[in-house]
Formats: C-alpha cells, structure tokens, sequence
C-alpha cells in the first residue's frame, strides 16, 4: 500500500491573546514552548500560568524542532483527503498534536523519529508539522 | 457524606426514534420525560429536581423546565459531553440525601443523525477554546482521535483489529434481539475487520451508530421509590473524573475510568468481580476495551484477549455488556452515549432486557461513561446500580 502525502486545506489556528509570539514565529520557521522560570518545567499548549505550579513568569524558548512519534492515525473515510494526525514526543518532553506530512502515509511507525516543517493554513498562517527525519 | 442506598432509580424511558427530522430538540426532550414518567408512575407535578446537559436547548434547565412546564426547586446542568447523566444521577442522588429535592428528572436529546452529523467532523466545542489554536489545523474529528489511543494501544500491548472487532461482534449478538436497533444483523469478526478502513486501525463497522433520539431517567427518594409499583433500583455508588492533556504528557493507553471506576466501587463497596451486567459506552471498540480495563474488570493490556474470549456476550462470557445493542448498534442519541447506558442497566436489573439477553437474577450493574475526546479532554463517571 501506498498513500503519498497531499497538501489539505488547514484550518485556520485563530490564536488566543497571548499565542500571537508561537505563531509569529512558526512563520519565521521557528517552534517556541513556554517554559516555566519558577519551576523549570516545560508544557504544552502554550499558557499563561504554569499547569504545573501555577507561576505566571513565563518564556518563549525555541525548541529543537526534533522528536518522535507517540501515535498516529491516516484518516482515509469520509474527508476530502487522507491526512495523517499525530501526537509527536519533542526532544524537550512534551507531547503536541501535529499533521505528518511529506512523506509516504503508510510508511509511518510509531517511535520513528521527526522534525518540524511548516504548512499554510487557508489564511496563510503557518502551522508546525513534521515528517520523517 | 455517601449516596449509597440514599436514591432510587423509578424512571427510565428511551425515545423509540432513530430519525427525527420533524420533531424539535425541545420536542423530544419532553417526549423522553414524559416517558419516563409513565414508566414510573408519577406524574409532573412529583418532579421537583431537573438535571440537563449541553444537548438541551438555549438556556438549557430553563428553557426545558419552561418548555415543559416544570415547577422545580432544584436544577443541576453539569455538561461533561456524553458521561453528563450518569453524573447527574449521582447529583440528583446527593441533591436528594441533602434535601434539595424528592424527585429528579434526566433528560438526552438531540438530531444529528437528522442534522448530517458524522464521525469524520470536527466536533464544535464552541469559542475561546484555549487548546483550539494547537489542535483544530491538524482536524481532529472525532475517529482519528480514539484511533490514536488504539493504534498506541496495539504497540504497547500487542492488542489486533481482530480482538478489537469482537466488542462490535458482540454487541451485534445482543442487537439481533432489539427491533428499535439500527443494525441489527449479527456480524462476524471478519466482516468487521474487512469493512473499510476509516481511520487506521479503525474500520466501519469499528464505529458506533449515528440516531436522532433521546432518553430519560428519574431519581426519587428511596420512600417515594417504595411507593411506585416499580422494583427497587438503588444507586450505590458513583464516581466523575476529568482526564486530560497533562501540559504536554497525555497517555493514550487509559482513560478517567482509572479514577471513576474506582471512587465508584470504593462507595459501593463492591469489586469488578462482583458486577453480573456492564454497561460501558462504546463510541468505538476501542473505547470499550479501554474502559474494560480501566475498571478493573481485566488487567491493564489483556483487554483485547478479554473480549476475543466471548466475554462480553450474554449467555456466554463472565461480563455481558451492552445488551440493547449499545452504541455500536442501537442507538447514540445526540452523539452521546451516557443515557442509554444508564436505561439498559435499569433494564437488567429490573429484569425487563429481552429475554435472550436478561442476565438470570441480575442484582448488580454497572454503567460507565465517557464524554469529550479520549484522546485529549474527557470526562469518565462511572455508576453501580443494585436491585433492591
Ligand atoms: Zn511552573
């Protein structure tokens, strides 16, 4: 089997106050985590208090881009496209959900290791995915 | 301060309707009532508490309770999506052992099925989702998201379609005997695992119904219960628990049932041993095998060899489960699944599921559901239901 990767129309993110700096940068091709000053941890989806200790001193810092896939699924039924949805492990710990694109869909292993890309939203806003590294 | 014994189940009615398109929510939220209440032999005026969650219409309670002409001194509209009514029973329970009210109402509605609903859409959660700009450009419908836990599953644990397709399988023997299911052919291993892939490793027939419908239950004081002509249904125990994303460290390989499961039988008082009939909602197999899991009626990983042994069907293994049908092939009306678990076990332990599937002397039952998206945020409550 084989289902190559094709480009689908995203949905737009439509950032919250506060998440304009993640997509900012996702345009410049960059991804940023939040990461917590008071008790170091790292979290996902970006906020604006710690889920951990509940701090709001906060800061953007740049991840490496690279992880590995925790699961994954390619959605075939019932969508204009068959389009592969993923939570990624980052090198930094936390797990995000993502698109894996450029690649063979069916190729696709849980553990294999990734690195971000990114895609156009239909409104133009760029959105991180990954693909094989 | 316990629910045990201090509330009673007297009411259970499901909206026979697959296909509504010309009834309205509100419509079919009163039809439910109504039901319920001839079931239990009680009239409006008895109500005085109104339990509804985010399928109810507008202002929710208050436009139920005025659309159907209620005079309550109680209302409850805890939303936590398909798991909502067997909380509310444990509200309504508590609201009653407190002195709130007397006589609670329950109801479920919805039209998806009427309104082009389908598992392959992004379900709306409405605005300011704070999780929607991360998650919502990746299209996250409601299959590919339990097909990640299942797909995480199968790599921890070795779990197959084939085990996976046995829950539909069984839920299709219970179904053959119910005449208001959707699907009611009984189906083998291999025709579930040779119907289309949707979502890997989720196929069709992997899949639960989507029906237009409803249901309601009523809860009553335990002296108002012994007053109806109805058997003793007691609430024994119960349990609600979120489970969510963990800032970045989701598992996919379990659910809120790990919590639910265990406040529940900790106030019952009973173990996973003792319980004679399930109800465990069942959006897809997969969600099944979580929940068989998690509760504790197997161990963590050995739900696929669970349910490939025959386990869940009536008659023939140690847990029957489901026996209307269930999701999988009866009914899940406004895509949530927690009410008509709450009716079927009320059935079992009345005695009064068809008798092909009535399991002899059922004294214990147990519903669990699950409401939001496994694979993300979801709420899992967990109810036990004892014949009095
Ligand atoms: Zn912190």
């Amino acid at each position: 089997m084989s289902t190559p990767y094709q480009t689908r129309e995203m949905t737009p993110p439509k950032p919250n106050p506060g998440d304009e700096p993640y997509f900012t940068a996702a345009a410049e091709g960059k991804l940023l985590l939040k990461r917590c000053t008071d008790c170091g941890r790292v979290h996902f989806y970006p906020r604006a208090l710690c889920p951990f200790c509940f701090s709001d001193r906060l800061e953007w810092t740049a991840a490496t881009g690279r992880g590995e896939i925790y699961s994954y699924s390619v959605t075939r039924g019932g969508v204009p496209v068959p389009y592969a949805i993923a939570y990624v492990t980052l090198d930094e710990g936390v797990r995000m959900m993502t698109n894996l694109v450029d690649c063979d869909l069916d190729d696709l292993r849980i553990g294999q290791r990734v690195r971000v890309v990114f895609k156009a939203a239909s409104d133009g806003t760029m959105v991180p995915c990954f693909t094989p590294d | 301060m316990s629910i045990k014994r201090k509330a009673c189940i007297v009411g259970a009615y499901e909206h026979p309707t697959r296909k509504a398109p010309d009834k309205s929510v509100a419509q079919l939220h009163a039809e439910c009532a109504k039901g319920a209440l001839a079931d239990a032999g009680l009239s409006k005026e008895d109500i005085d508490g109104y339990f509804c969650a985010g399928d109810a219409p507008g202002l929710g309670a208050f436009s139920m309770v005025e659309y159907m002409g209620l005079k309550v001194r109680h209302v409850d509209t805890t939303e936590t999506g398909g798991s909502s009514y067997l909380i509310h029973v444990a509200h309504a329970a508590q609201a009653i052992a407190m002195g709130k009210c007397n006589v609670a109402l329950i109801t479920l509605a919805g039209r998806p099925r009427s309104e082009g609903s389908s598992g392959t859409q992004v379900r709306n959660w409405g605005a300011n989702l704070p999780d929607g700009p991360f998650e919502l450009p990746y299209a996250p419908v409601t299959i590919n998201q339990y097909a990640m836990a299942a797909m995480r599953h199968m790599y921890e644990y070795g779990t197959t379609s084939e085990q996976l397709a046995w829950i539909k399988v069984a839920a299709s023997h219970h179904a053959q005997y119910n005449p208001q299911a959707m699907l009611r052919d009984v189906v083998t291993v291999e025709q579930v695992i040779s119907s289309p892939l949707i979502s890997d490793p989720l196929h069709r027939l992997d899949c639960c119904v989507v029906s237009d419908g409803g249901g309601a239950v009523i809860v009553a004081r335990p002296e108002i219960a012994k007053s109806l002509k109805r058997p003793l249904i007691n609430v024994l125990g119960a349990g609600e628990s979120p489970k969510h994303t963990e800032g970045g460290h989701i598992d996919l390989t379990y659910t809120g049932a790990v919590w639910s499961g265990k406040a529940a039988f900790e106030e019952a008082g009973v173990t996973p041993g003792d319980i004679q009939y399930a109800s465990i909602y069942d959006s897809f197999t997969i969600t099944v095998l979580l929940q068989l899991e998690d509760l504790g009626f197997c161990p963590k990983g050995e739900g696929g060899k669970f349910v490939a042994e025959g386990n869940l069907i009536s008659g023939v293994g140690k847990l029957p489960f489901n026996t209307d049908g269930g999701g999988l092939c009866n009914n899940h009306p406004a895509n949530r699944g927690g009410m008509t678990k709450i009716i079927e076990a009320v059935r079992q332990l009345r005695g009064e599921a068809h008798p092909k599937v009535q399991v002899p002397n059922c004294q214990l039952a147990l519903a669990q559901g699950t409401g939001g998206s496994i694979a993300s945020r979801h709420g899992s409550a967990t109810l036990i239901l004892e014949r009095g």
